[in-house]
């Protein structure tokens, strides 16, 4: 080991002294070498100003060649590296030669650059290179600007025109799906593409090219925007909202896009509003719809009404009548409510935005529409009351009646259905007021109150009518002594068991005052004990004699005064009470204002008895069909100069016979 | 407090006919027919004191037959018009004649207790208003600011304009003119309007209400002056008298007589206010002391606050407006 280690320290002695050598020599050959080496770096320095030099000077020829080929991209190359240096030179005549020479090229070249920029039809992407060259070569920038500008409005002006084709008079119009698309891809990309490439070129100009192109964007958008309205407008439509619905979610979408480029001008505002001014009209579209429906299912009702019935095949009855027209409004509620909730489905690009979850919800769809519809409903069946009373004219009564059940069950259950349904699906989402189903019930209520009552009075009259030409046309004073029931009379029940029928139908019965066992029994007790003959004395004082006049006004302060026009409850007792208050009071009008026979009394005797056994089951309370009856009779009777009232029992018998 | 209740007199006989005493402008007076077949008919005269709320009365037999419609001359306190039934062989015809008041007629004051002893005053017969076709008249009015000259009946479908001469015991047929229509037409009720220089006169047919230009006797529709305020009252067949104030009179005319007319006998009598109007036709007030239906109401020609009304079973009933509204109006 010790040999190894000696020898090898004899090695590296022996390398020491060769390195050191080494360095001498190499120092020898540096400095009998530098002197070389000066020179060829000088050598080297010249040559290459040489090679810029005969750029330089190759220059012109070169870009002519480049401007030739085409080539512009490195004719602008190099007459931008060349540019400092003439500059700099100028004053040196062969530079300046050589600098005329390229600015009589550069000017072709600008030149040609800017014809092919005006060719258009190459594209966008050329174009942008062209516009990027010329702002290389140092063109102004407004003018590139206003010149790029103008030549992107040409091209969309052209969608814009192709657009408008559209809408023209000539078939087959394209629907709304595919005219939002067109426009959508064409216009609004084009302006998409325009935007980007313009603010990528001409980011340098600052806040007036941006104003520029703003101002570019809102013109022609405005002008698209009118195109876009006028197609919706044409959209009368159905009932069906979903092709709108798509095409102006497309539009809506499409519009995002330059709406986050060009924020100044204000395109995806513009789109919310015409979106929300679509909406609106569907919504009063809908509307009329639905009022169109009402009617047509009223009038669907008359004429099943004034139909002829068919021998042996039953006419639809009211409750089924009422079934249809109920079920038929509130499939069409439905219907509209389903089609416009479209609106605000999820995916639809504009049903977050902030009309259309509040107020679209609240004022829109549940106040306007709904709302709406059913105060117009409401109004709708009050018309028929106030249509003046020709007679023979206007509605049929049946028709009063079942509006009025129809405003009672809505009132009752229907209302707040709809409203709890509409509530669910649009989920309201602002302050707006809203309307109370308190309030809409109210309203109900009222009108089915106020059709009900009118239908009182049409029936009364009817009846009234009928009484009222007995009294007039007949001579009471020579009629013979009475045999039988006048047929009118007959005919008044009759009628009067055809509108209980009819009532019956369609309303409860009622509460009836509980009857006596002799109800249909009763004679006029107060006609037959007082109708003494007093004494024929003429006398001028105020103590009258025991008249009939006396106890019957005696009677009347223990009864109650009969009120003939007392509010109608919703029930088919209330309703006849009613109708027979008027009859029976007309009765006893038209009877005050005739003279009587004593035949002619017995005659009203005898149809009073009549009556009293036929009307009294229809009443709520059969006293009050006594005491009506009871007044005519005794009216009568003091409107016969000669009154000898009939027997009781003759009197049953007629009637039980007749 | 008081001076507000109503006042009630009571008539033994049914009656339907009122009227106030028209020339009379001092004493509030009305005066009542009665109607009834089977004793003599009569007219009560009856005086309303109203600083004591007394009624004092006087009866004047009216044999001729049952009253139906009873009016007074505007010019003479003795001079009035009746309208009542006669029976001549089973046939019931409607005449209507003038009479005059015995002219020692003293209202007031006279409460013998005895009744029975005091003669009982008759009319006199002035003259009688015969249509010519013999039918029957269902109403006279006499002209309201004449002279008491001046007399327009109406008898089926005629309204007859007549003059009255030599004080009024003669009657010459002036003009006269007729309803043309469908069916059988019959006026149910007239008056002679006091505005428009008495030149005008309403008749009521069933459910129609016409107004006639006396000068020439033509029909045109009803309007009505729209600068008076118009106090009017209505009595109906449901026992009830309703005082409203009808503003909007020129637009829609009797809109509560037309309604179911056929079983409401309703008659309108108007009175002229000053001219404040307040917003809105309402009804102001409901009375209803009568039992039966009211057949007449009438307004005082004495004091324009002061109203009557009549109701089948005799009963009237002396009522006044009420003071909240004439203050209301007066100032």
């Amino acid at each position: 080991m010790k040999n190894d280690f000696r020898k090898m320290e004899d090695e590296m002695d022996r390398l020491a002294t060769n390195m050191a050598v080494i360095t001498d020599f190499s120092a020898r050959i540096s400095a009998t070498l530098q002197d070389r080496h000066e020179r060829i770096t000088k050598l080297a320095g010249v040559h290459a100003l040489l090679r810029k030099l005969q750029f330089l000077f190759e220059l012109p020829s070169r870009l002519t060649k480049c401007v030739e080929l085409g080539a512009y991209g490195q004719a602008v190359r190099y007459q931008g590296r060349a540019r400092a240096v003439l500059q700099q030179y100028q004053h040196l005549p062969s530079f300046r030669a050589i600098q005329d020479d390229c600015q009589v090229i550069t000017a072709r070249l600008a030149q040609q650059l800017r014809q092919r920029f005006r060719e258009g039809g190459s594209g966008a992407p050329e174009q942008a290179e062209c516009v990027e060259l010329l702002l290389a070569l140092g063109e102004p920038a407004e003018e590139l600007c206003e010149e790029f500008l103008a030549h992107a409005r040409g091209r969309l002006e052209e969608e814009l025109r192709s657009l408008e084709a559209e809408l023209g008079p000539s078939p087959p119009a394209p629907d709304v799906l595919e005219f939002t698309d067109h426009g959508g891809s064409g216009f609004v990309g084009g302006l998409c593409q325009v935007a980007a490439a313009y603010q990528e070129l001409f980011a340098a100009q600052g806040p007036a090219g941006a104003e520029k192109l703003a101002a570019f964007a809102r013109e022609l958008g405005s002008r698209y925007f009118a195109l876009v309205e006028r197609r919706l407008a044409q959209e009368q439509g159905g009932g069906d909202n979903s092709l709108l619905v798509r095409a102006l979610d497309r539009f809506h979408r499409r519009l995002r896009a330059p709406g986050a480029l060009l924020a100044a001008a204000g395109l995806a505002e513009a789109a919310t509003d015409i979106v929300e001014r679509v909406a609106r009209e569907r919504l009063g579209h809908h509307l009329q719809g639905l009022q169109a429906a009402f009617l047509g299912s009223l009038t669907d009702v008359r004429q099943a009404l004034a139909a002829p019935r068919i021998a042996g095949k039953e006419g639809p009855g009211l409750a089924e009548l009422l079934a249809n027209v109920a079920s038929s409004i509130l499939s069409h509620i439905k219907a509209s409510l389903a089609s416009v909730h479209l609106f605000t489905a999820k995916e639809v690009s504009f049903s977050n935005k902030p009309y259309f979850r509040g107020e679209f919800c609240s004022q829109g769809v549940r106040e306007s529409l709904i709302v709406g519809f059913i105060r117009s409903m409401c109004q709708t069946a009050q018309s028929f009351c106030d249509s003046p009373g020709e007679k023979g004219g206007a509605t049929p009564p049946a028709l009063l009646l079942l509006l009025s059940r129809l405003c009672l069950d809505y009132e009752t259950a229907t209302i707040s259905y709809i409203l709890t349904l509409t509530d669910e699906q649009f989920l309201v989402q602002d302050q707006s007021p809203v309307t109370p189903v308190s309030t809409l019930c109210a309203e109900a209520r009222e009108t089915a109150r106020r059709l009900l009552t009118h239908y009182v009075k049409v029936q009364g009259l009817v009846i009234s009518q009928m009484l009222r030409k007995s009294v007039e046309t007949r001579d009471w004073l020579s009629t013979l002594e009475p045999r039988n029931v006048r047929a009118v009379m007959k005919r008044v029940v009759e009628d009067t068991t055809a509108i209980d029928v009819q009532v019956g139908l369609l309303y409860e019965e009622g509460v009836r005052k509980a009857q006596s066992s002799d109800s249909s029994k009763r004679t006029f007790s107060v006609y037959s004990s007082s109708r003494q003959q007093g004494r024929y004395a003429p006398s001028y004082t105020p103590s009258a004699p025991m008249d009939t006049n006396l106890l019957s006004n005696i009677q009347k302060l223990f009864s109650e005064r009969i009120d003939v026009f007392s509010p109608v409850e919703f029930n088919k007792v209330s309703v006849l009470t009613g109708i027979i208050k008027i009859s029976l009071k007309t009765l006893l009008e038209c009877v005050r204002l005739r003279t009587f026979g004593r035949f002619g009394l017995q005659q009203v005797q005898v149809d009073c008895h009549f009556l009293q056994l036929y009307l009294w089951r229809f009443v709520a309370d059969e006293e009050l069909v006594h005491l009506l009856l009871d007044e005519v009779v005794a009216s009568a009777a003091l409107r016969c100069p000669d009154p000898v009232p009939m027997e009781p029992s003759v009197v049953e018998v007629i009637c039980e016979r007749g | 407090m008081e001076d507000d209740a109503p006042v009630i007199y009571g008539l033994e006989f049914q009656a339907r006919a009122l009227t106030p005493q028209t020339a009379e402008t001092d004493a509030i007076r009305f005066l009542v027919g009665t109607q009834s077949l089977k004793y003599d008919n009569q007219i009560h005269v009856i005086d309303f004191d109203d600083e004591n709320n007394i009624i004092n009365k006087n009866v004047l037999l009216h044999q001729a037959g049952e009253i139906w419609h009873i009016s007074a001359s505007p010019a003479d306190k003795g001079v009035l018009a009746t309208c009542y039934n006669k029976t001549a062989d089973s046939k019931v015809v409607t005449c209507a004649a003038v009479w005059r008041m015995p002219a020692e007629l003293e209202p007031g004051g006279q409460e013998s207790p005895e009744d029975a002893t005091s003669p009982a005053h008759a009319l006199e017969l002035l003259c009688h208003l015969e249509p010519a076709a013999r039918g029957s008249t269902a109403c006279v009015t006499w002209e309201p600011a004449g002279d008491g000259k001046r007399v327009i009946s109406l008898a089926d479908n005629h309204i007859l304009l007549w003059d009255l001469q030599e004080s009024s015991s003669q009657a010459m047929l002036a003009s006269s003119a007729s309803l043309e229509g469908k069916g059988q037409l019959k006026f149910t009720t007239g008056r002679w309007s006091p505005h428009h220089n008495c030149s005008q006169v309403a008749t009521a047919n069933d459910t129609a209400i016409r107004g006639w230009d006396t000068r020439t006797m033509r029909v045109w529709n009803v309007r009505y002056n729209h600068s008076h305020d118009q106090l009017v009252l209505t009595g109906s067949s449901d026992s009830r008298v309703i005082l409203s104030n009808m503003v909007s009179i020129s637009s829609e005319p009797f809109g509560h007589l037309v309604d179911d007319d056929d079983l409401s006998d309703q008659e309108e009598r108007r009175l002229e206010e000053k001219s404040q109007e307040p917003p809105q036709d309402s009804v102001i007030a409901t009375y209803e002391e009568h039992e039966d239906s009211v057949y007449a109401v009438d307004w005082s020609s004495a004091d324009p606050w002061l109203f009557a009304s009549l109701s089948y079973d005799g009963r009237l009933v002396i009522n006044r407006v009420p003071r909240a509204l004439k203050y209301h109006i007066l100032l």
